[in-house]
């Protein structure tokens, strides 16, 4: 996909230094890809324990406006005790909802995509009420740093999301978190007569995600400097979702990667950039989209590379199933 | 046996719990009754729902006009389904209002209710969106804004400050969400006016989805794209403020650098238009209260109105939002 950008337009790659930082379409990838990333790994975890989060597009909108919310009411905007309270009781707020979600489907057992629906829909109401229906436009330099500061020449905002992941990371893959997931997800019963208790780590997962969902949604309106409860986060959830299928984690749980997830975000993002800069049409945008992650997923499916391979070598028929070797972490 | 009655208890309970809500629902509508003399009007009205900032001016500019013309008004908030609409009608029908008058959630599936009205002898107004009934007679007239106007006045502009200009202008256009009737209409009327000048070329268009996110966005791969652009329009005032942060992200000054003319003029657009970061806007009223009103009293004496009737919008530069800008209600 990189590579038909860059013949369409060269300047696709190029990479120059603008008012101290880096400027050039990748970096924009990398910019805009970061909440999703956040997103998607929260979604990684609880989809690993066989659920699914529904409800974090409207976190996402809950968080940035609370967040807004707050420092539009302070006196000192630019203050970073302000920004820091705004942030602390947006996150805390979007941790009791992601308990309520963990309540809904670990200890009262309704299913995962009911319960957090219920979240969806009534989280963008909730997000819609704290703004009162209008555009929160905001005017803070702290604020705006999550979103739009820079470090190292690179945007803040992906090194957020790049530390969320590693911690995710380090968590799951260096201690026993991520198998106890993973056996969660592959069979609770047999988990929880194997000692382990399977409604806590279901818990955990989606405050979790909540977390994720939190941060992105600072990083989405700090990048707009506006909390607009309708439209923040608005369909965060199924890119998520197709962010951690494309990273090739198992919709039915019991595996998951997070590099793959990372990668995903990253692909469905290039992909919409790539929309953009070629200036394919709003109408067929869509489509295209489509196609590529159709083909995405062929290239992905052992069955589909199986029969490919069995084709071009008719002689040397290959594995009828090829094991897909799971994705390291990158460390 | 046992759990089977438990279970219609429960069913019992809880239908008993929905058709309570419903009631107290339709009976939460508010009465602007300003008591006035014994002519006095009464207006049914469904609203859409409270979706956007614009859609909260409209609901007050039209309580507001209520009472100052001394007509009794019933609110209802129909939250955005078509269902509580038509549950509302029916309700205005059997309290036998004098006038109805509602912003279609939808386009279709009005026949039969307005039917029901149209028996009882009551008349309807349509405001802001219309529906698309065979049967014009099934209401009054229709007042809401003209989108292809809109576009059109933009364009009309743009052709006036580019006259100077020698050589090719190029535009780029951050469309609404697509398909929606604002996005196609502002985006003909735009192109229609634009075409009388064959230096304007529109050299991309996308949509922005009508959000600050998206207008950036989508800004942002204009700018890497096409190193020179001379103007921008937004098909909202949201879209054109995103660009405004991908313009200066980018090292340009908006406003100068490029041209930024935009539809709607919220009040942060009209803000971004004084401060000169925008350069032209085409309003999109919501105000259309005491228009609404007036219509009201006319249909209620008997008398002939339009079928059409456009809401009363103007537009802004720079120097008149400066001007504008402190009485601004949305």
């Amino acid at each position: 996909m990189i590579a038909v950008n860059t013949v369409y337009r060269p300047g696709f790659l190029s990479i120059e230094v603008n008012d101290g930082h880096l400027y050039g379409t990748p970096i924009d990838i990398l910019r805009l890809s970061a909440p999703l990333i956040l997103v998607a790994l929260g979604m990684t975890l609880v989809i690993a324990t066989g659920g699914i989060d529904l409800s974090v597009g409207s976190l996402c909108a809950i968080s940035g406006a609370i967040a807004c919310l707050h420092i539009s009411t302070a006196t000192d905007r630019n203050s970073p005790s302000t920004v820091l309270t705004a942030l602390a009781l947006a996150f805390g707020a979007a941790l009791v909802l992601g308990a309520w979600n963990g309540l809904l489907v670990a200890v009262i057992g309704i299913q995962p995509i009911i319960a957090t629906l219920i979240l969806m829909v009534a989280g963008r109401g909730l997000a819609q009420l704290i703004t009162e229906g209008q555009i929160i436009t905001i005017n803070s330099a702290p604020y705006r740093a999550i979103g739009l500061g820079h470090f190292l020449t690179l945007p803040l905002a992906i090194f957020i999301a790049l530390a969320a992941a590693l911690l995710v990371a380090a968590f799951t893959r260096r201690t026993a978190l991520g198998l106890i997931v993973e056996s969660v997800g592959g069979n609770a019963e047999a988990s929880r007569l194997a000692g382990i208790r399977s409604g806590r780590v279901v818990f955990l997962v989606y405050v979790l995600s909540a977390a994720c969902a939190a941060v992105a949604g600072f990083m989405i309106t700090a990048n707009v400097s506006s909390a607009d409860g309708n439209a923040a986060g608005l369909w965060i959830e199924l890119d998520a979702i197709l962010a951690v299928v494309i990273g090739g984690t198992s919709l039915a749980g019991g595996r998951f990667s997070l590099g793959g997830t990372v990668l995903g975000a990253l692909i469905i993002q290039t992909l919409t950039t790539t929309v953009y800069a070629m200036n394919i049409s709003p109408q067929t945008s869509l489509l295209f989209k489509a196609v590529v992650v159709i083909a995405v997923c062929l290239i992905q499916s052992p069955a589909f590379r199986a029969k490919f391979r069995r084709r071009r070598s008719d002689r040397t028929p290959g594995p009828a199933a090829p094991q897909r070797k799971k994705e390291q972490v990158p460390a | 046996m046992r759990t089977r009655r438990t279970a219609r208890t429960i069913i019992a309970a809880f239908a008993t719990v929905l058709l309570t809500g419903g009631v107290a629902a339709c009976g939460n509508s508010d009465t602007g009754d300003t008591g006035g003399g014994d002519d006095n009007i009464v207006l049914g009205f469904s609203q859409v729902g409270a979706e956007s900032g614009w859609r909260t001016a409209n609901t007050s500019s039209i309580k507001a006009a209520a009472a100052e013309a001394s007509i009794e008004l019933k609110f209802d908030d129909a939250q955005q389904k078509q269902e509580n609409q038509i549950r509302a009608i029916r309700n205005f029908i059997q309290q036998k209002v004098d006038v109805i008058a509602f912003s279609p959630v939808v386009e279709s599936g009005w026949d039969t209710v307005l039917k029901e009205a149209k028996d009882a002898g009551i008349p309807v107004i349509l405001t802001d969106r219309a529906v698309d009934s065979a049967d014009k007679t099934l209401y009054k007239t229709f007042l809401g804004s003209d989108f292809v106007k809109e576009g059109r006045l933009s364009g009309e502009w743009l052709v006036e400050h580019t006259r100077s200009a020698t050589g090719p202008v190029n535009i780029v256009e951050l469309q609404g969400t697509t398909g929606s009737a604002p996005a196609n209409d502002r985006k003909k009327g735009f192109a229609e006016a634009i075409s009388a000048n064959p230096n304007l070329k529109i050299i991309a268009s996308q949509s922005g989805d009508f959000t600050r996110a998206g207008g950036k966005q989508v800004m942002e791969q204009f700018l890497k794209a096409n190193p020179d652009i001379d103007v921008l329009f937004a098909h909202n005032d949201d879209m054109g403020l995103g660009a405004v942060e991908a313009i200066t992200a980018a090292g340009k000054t908006p406003g100068k650098d490029i041209v930024i003319v935009t539809i709607d003029a919220v009040k942060d657009g009209m803000q971004a238009l004084a401060d000169g970061k925008f350069n032209f806007i085409a309003e999109c009223s919501p105000l259309l209260g005491p228009q609404l009103m007036d219509l009201v009293k006319k249909i209620h004496a008997g008398e002939q109105v339009p079928a059409r009737i456009e809401t009363e919008e103007t537009t802004f530069t720079q120097e008149q939002a400066k001007e504008a800008l402190p009485n601004r209600k949305y």
